[in-house]
This record gives structure tokens, C-alpha cells and sequence, in this order.
């Protein structure tokens, strides 16, 4: 488990919904099959508008990100229950998101399949970098550096050891919770 | 406690819990559907072995309602899907499109969108259906892999939106960890006046709270005003719980709820007895604001989102291309039979559909006449294009061929219940969410109407 990441960052707004992660159309896409896992992956973010959001998501003909943490503004991942949200930007090659706050379906599908570390920010970073700036996300010491400036992330206390696990059903074999695959 | 925390302390064997507590609770019905069944099957099956078996046969219901008219192959393919797993699995309450249990589902374009492609046991969107179905039962704990099943929260139960990974939980064990929500309260006063419906006292109070108002809280309904509302109403209310962000919404269970209840259970041989929880006199509130259901008005949520609020009457220059009926929240019985009154006699005067949210609302408005005519048939008359394949349809956009679909960039009025970019289909369009009321006077005139001028 990487504890450091460092990486162009993608940001994005306020109210991002689970449309705008992973359209409707591509829910036909079932994630525990694993090439359809990936084609997932190829559309995240893909219902963003083009307009406000010149830079996409996923280069032209590549199936995956190269921004491996996306910086977010209030109520990330509102909108539908889809786990195909976390997941999809899981299967795009993200690491974490820090949101200034996130709809309660994403946050907890984000723990619950171990996809992603959905980070919460005390200031407000989307007006404090830029898509394509590289930034550092420690996890060890819950900050995020950018731009020469390093904030403090609040901890994600409880969930944080579901995630490192690889989700709830590994957490809840490692803690005795479960029994073990049969 | 409030309602929540009773039914959520007694589902995780205390006697007692507080907001924020986090309990392990026991499952009373597991809802499923095309889209998020097949990878819930595949998360049982990858963590609890192929041969697994399920926890409770009788505590899964299984309704196919998302992608089911469309000859998108892959949405074919997860009906299937659900209809492997419920025969393997024997479970008796999965209602499948087709009736042949060895069979496989095919949309076919031949017969086309508005003709009847269905069998005898399919039903259309979820939550509708599962009520009227008898799986919706006071007291209870409802978890569904999907964000709208938060409606049935209208018969007095906890009823919540999960996702895949914690549905295949679910399917293996019956548990689910859950933190225990704060409760606001929405004290109803009064009854709605004419003109006004259940949409446009939930959009007022969305519009009100902020769509992100009610994030990870319970919205619990109460006040002399509720005995005004009939279920269909409470169930369009608790519906759009989640629009202004909530872990769910209820109602205390009453006379009308407990009859329906009994006549659903009854009518489909579902469990009977159940354990209603009421309200105590000593509830800790996080919020508590009164509303007097005769002061609403017509009420509009703007794109791009269901807090966006406006009075339709201020919005009357707002140009539109299209209206929809239809969805869990604006596609039942009582919703058609709104639109109609409005549109009876007259002529729609912009591209106008229909879909019943279920099989049964469609037989309804058949058989329902009005002088010498169905309703169906006046809603035919005044143009609307009405589909007999009840299902979610283009609420969510969906497949590129589905029914009324928005494919390209365009202003449609809707009585569904979300309005994020892309929702009805393309990005570029725009979507006002509204009554059956307004979307049908907005229907007549091509711009966003106040629906009073016409029920005079």
C-alpha cells in the first residue's frame, strides 16, 4: 500500500453526481466481471461537461487516468446509489479524492469496496490549485502538499484501516468479523 | 428516540441508540434490480463461494425495472442474470419480464417501444411495485441497491439506498452496518390546496434545506397535515429523500398506512404481521420546522439540480421541447389521473410521453373511464405517446434507444425526481422537475405553466 502519492491533480467543482462520474448508459457494464471492470474505468468522468472541463478526465484512446487524485469541491458523488461510481474511478487508476464533503452513498461505496480514500479537505483546495498541478497526498500524515503549500486533511478514522484492507470484506475477515473465502 | 433510531435499535438488538452509533442490523428485505443485481450476485459469489447460498430466500425481492425495453445486449444479458440466480437460488419473489423461467429476455424492435413486451409476473420500476406487492411492512429495515429506496420509508419503515459490495454482504450474512442517523423533523400542518400535490411539497422543502440539506440524516415526517396525504402522496415525499441528500425519510405509520398494508400483504401472500414503531413524545431533533401544506404553491426544481427551487408561475417564460410522466415518483396511478384532468379534452402542444411506473398503473388507467373513455385513452387523445412497458425508462437516461430519452440537447419538463446534467440522457440538456400538474399544463402551453389556470 503506497502511503505516498504524487500526481497531477483533477479538479473538479461543487455537487458533482454520479452522472457526471459514470452516465446511465454505461451501467449496463457489470463491475465484478473483470473486463467489464475496466471498461468502466475507460468512461469515468466522461459526463462532465466539455465546456467547463476542456482538459478530460481520460486522454483520447487511453482506458486510463493519469490523474491519480481528484481534488473536489462540496457533495462529491450525489445523485444514485452506483457503486459503478467509486469504481469506475477506481478501475481509471485514482487513489483518493479529497471533497470538501461527499454525498453519503459515495463515501460509503468508496469503503465499502476499497476503490478509493474518499479524503475530506478543511479548505476549500479547488481555488487553491488547478487541473495538471502536480501535488503530493501523504497518508500517513493526512496532508496534502500543492503548489509549495501543505494543508492538513482531516483523518478518516474508522474506515481508513476497511480501505487499507481492500474493503469491507477483507476488513471484516482480517478483524474475525467473517470467516474466512470459502 | 425518533422513529429511525427506534427501528434501528430494535433491528440491532438494543434497547437504546444514539445518533452516530454505529450497529450492526438485521435485514427484513433485500430489493435488487437489473442494474446493480448482477454485480451484488457477482460480490455474493466472489466472497462466499460459487456453491453459496443465500441467507433468507423470502427476504430477497428481485425487480427488474431500469434497462429492460432496450436491445442493448448487455442489459438483455443482466436480466438473465437475475433469473439464473433466482432459480438457482429458489427464491419466490423475482419478477421477471418473461414468464418462461428457462428463457431468455430479448427487446424486440419489430413489436417496438409502446406495445406490451412483458409476461404475467413482470411489474416495472422497484419502488413502486414493491409496496403494492405486500414488501413493505412498518417497523421494518429495508436496504436496496438503489438511492430512491428511501421511498418506502412512506409506510413507516427504515428503508435506505446501499451499494453493490454491501448488497453481496447482505445476501450472505442478512447484516449490514449502519450509523445511526440524526432525525429533522417536517411538521405538516394543514391540507394542500387545489392545484398542489405531494412533488411540490417536497421540492418547496428541498428548495428550502439545500439538495445536499439532509446529508447522512433522517427526514421524518409528522403533524396533523400527514393525514391528509394519501400513500401514493407520502411515497412521492419520502421518494425524494435522498434529492436533498438524506440516509432516508419517514412517516409514523397510521389508519391508511396499516389498511394498505394489509390489503398488499394479503392480495400477494406476503408476511402479514409486523411490529410498528410510534412516535415518542421525547425526540432529540437536530432540526424542527413547521409547514403549512395550505401556503404551497406550484413548485419547480431548475436545472441542474433538485434544490434549484422556483415558483412555476415565475418561470413562465421558460421555453420547452418535451414533457414526461413517469418514475417511481411521478409515475403511479394517482399521477396519471392529475395529468389527465389537466390535459383531458385538449391538445398537447410540444413532444409529450408517458410511462407508467408499473404493469398495474397501465391496467388501471385502462380500465378507469371517464364518461365513454379511458383515461388511458384521453391521455392518447390529447397526445400524449403513452408506452404500455412500465419501467424507469428515460427518468435515468439509460441506453441510447430508450423510450423518450433526451439524445440530444433539449429543455424537458418531468415529474421525476432528479435533474443532475446528463440525467435524462445528454449532458448539454436541461431538465425542470415539476407536479404531474405543471408538467402537464406546462405540456399544453410549451413554456413552464402554473397548473391552476386550468383546473378551474
Amino acid at each position: 500500500m503506497a502511503k505516498v502519492v504524487t500526481s497531477p491533480v483533477y479538479v473538479v467543482g461543487d455537487n458533482i453526481d454520479t452522472d457526471q462520474i459514470i452516465p446511465a448508459q454505461y451501467l449496463t457494464l457489470v463491475p465484478t466481471i473483470s473486463e467489464e471492470y475496466k471498461k468502466l474505468g475507460s468512461y469515468a468522468m466522461v459526463g462532465l461537461p466539455d465546456e467547463l472541463y476542456p482538459d478530460r478526465f481520460i486522454a483520447e484512446g487511453r482506458t486510463e487516468s493519469d490523474f491519480k487524485i481528484v481534488i473536489a469541491g462540496k457533495n462529491f458523488g450525489c445523485g444514485s446509489s452506483r457503486e459503478h461510481a467509486p469504481i469506475a474511478l477506481g478501475a481509471a487508476g485514482v487513489e483518493a479524492v479529497v471533497a470538501e464533503s461527499y454525498a453519503r452513498i459515495f463515501f460509503r461505496n468508496s469503503v465499502a469496496t476499497g476503490e478509493l480514500y474518499p479524503y475530506e479537505s478543511r479548505e476549500r483546495l479547488i481555488d487553491l490549485c488547478r487541473t495538471g498541478d502536480i501535488a503530493t497526498l501523504d497518508f500517513d500524515s493526512d496532508t496534502f502538499t500543492v503548489n509549495d503549500k501543505t494543508f492538513s486533511l482531516k483523518s478518516m478514522g474508522d474506515v481508513r484501516p476497511v480501505i487499507d484492507a481492500g474493503g469491507i470484506f477483507n476488513y471484516a475477515r482480517q478483524t474475525g468479523m467473517i470467516g474466512s473465502k470459502a | 428516540m425518533t422513529l429511525t433510531e427506534k427501528i434501528l435499535a430494535r433491528a440491532s438488538g438494543r434497547s437504546r441508540v444514539e445518533p452516530g452509533d454505529n450497529v450492526w442490523v438485521e435485514t427484513d428485505i433485500l430489493l435488487t434490480h437489473d442494474v446493480c443485481g448482477p454485480g451484488s450476485i457477482g460480490v455474493f459469489k466472489r466472497e462466499f463461494g460459487q456453491d453459496a447460498k443465500v441467507w433468507d430466500a423470502r427476504k430477497i425481492v428481485i425487480i427488474p425495472d431500469h434497462y429492460i425495453f432496450t436491445s442493448d445486449r448487455l442489459s438483455n444479458r443482466n436480466v438473465d442474470i437475475l433469473r439464473d440466480f433466482s432459480k438457482e437460488q429458489g427464491l419466490p419473489y423475482f419478477y421477471d419480464v418473461i414468464d418462461d423461467l428457462n428463457g431468455s429476455w430479448k427487446f424486440d424492435t419489430e413489436v417496438g417501444q409502446l406495445k406490451r413486451q412483458y409476461g404475467s409476473r413482470y411489474q416495472g420500476v422497484c419502488h413502486t411495485a414493491l409496496p403494492r406487492l405486500g414488501h413493505a411492512r412498518p417497523g421494518e429495515v429495508l436496504f436496496g441497491t438503489d438511492s430512491h429506496t428511501c421511498m418506502a420509508g412512506a409506510f413507516g419503515e427504515f428503508a435506505t439506498g446501499i451499494g453493490n459490495t454491501d448488497a453481496g454482504f447482505i445476501l450472505g450474512t442478512g447484516k449490514l452496518l449502519v450509523k445511526v442517523p440524526e432525525t429533522m423533523r417536517f411538521y405538516l400542518e394543514g391540507a394542500m390546496p387545489p392545484g398542489v400535490m405531494a412533488k411540490d411539497v417536497i421540492l418547496w422543502v428541498i428548495g428550502d434545506i439545500g439538495f445536499d440539506g439532509a446529508t447522512y440524516r433522517a427526514m421524518q415526517w409528522e403533524g396533523p397535515g400527514v393525514s391528509s396525504l394519501n400513500m401514493d402522496d407520502r411515497m412521492t415525499i419520502a421518494n425524494m429523500a435522498i434529492e436533498a441528500g438524506a440516509k432516508n425519510g419517514i412517516f409514523p405509520a397510521d389508519k391508511a398506512t396499516h389498511a394498505y398494508v394489509s390489503e398488499r400483504t394479503s392480495l400477494n401472500g406476503t408476511k402479514a404481521d409486523y411490529n410498528p414503531v410510534e412516535l415518542d413524545k421525547d425526540q432529540k431533533l437536530i432540526f424542527d420546522k413547521v409547514y403549512d401544506l395550505s401556503k404551497l404553491k406550484p413548485t419547480v426544481a431548475m436545472h441542474p439540480n433538485p434544490g434549484n427551487r422556483a415558483l412555476a408561475k415565475e418561470l413562465e417564460k421558460v421555453k420547452l421541447d418535451r414533457a414526461y410522466i413517469g418514475s417511481c415518483t411521478g409515475g403511479k396511478a394517482s399521477d396519471f389521473l392529475a395529468f389527465a384532468k389537466v390535459v383531458k379534452g385538449r391538445h398537447v402542444k410540444i413532444d409529450t410521453y408517458g410511462v407508467p411506473a408499473t404493469s398495474d398503473v397501465v391496467q388501471e388507467l385502462k380500465e378507469t373511464r371517464w364518461e365513454a373513455q379511458s383515461v388511458w385513452d384521453v391521455l392518447v387523445d390529447a397526445g400524449v405517446m403513452m408506452t404500455e412497458n412500465a419501467s424507469c425508462a428515460a427518468c435515468l437516461g439509460g441506453p441510447t434507444d430508450t423510450f423518450a430519452r433526451l439524445n440530444a440537447p433539449m429543455t424537458c419538463i418531468s415529474a421525476t425526481n432528479r435533474n443532475f446534467p446528463g440525467r435524462m440522457g445528454s449532458k448539454e440538456a436541461k431538465v425542470y422537475l415539476a407536479s404531474p400538474y405543471t408538467v402537464a399544463a406546462s405540456a399544453l402551453t410549451g413554456h413552464v405553466t402554473d397548473p391552476r389556470e386550468f383546473l378551474s
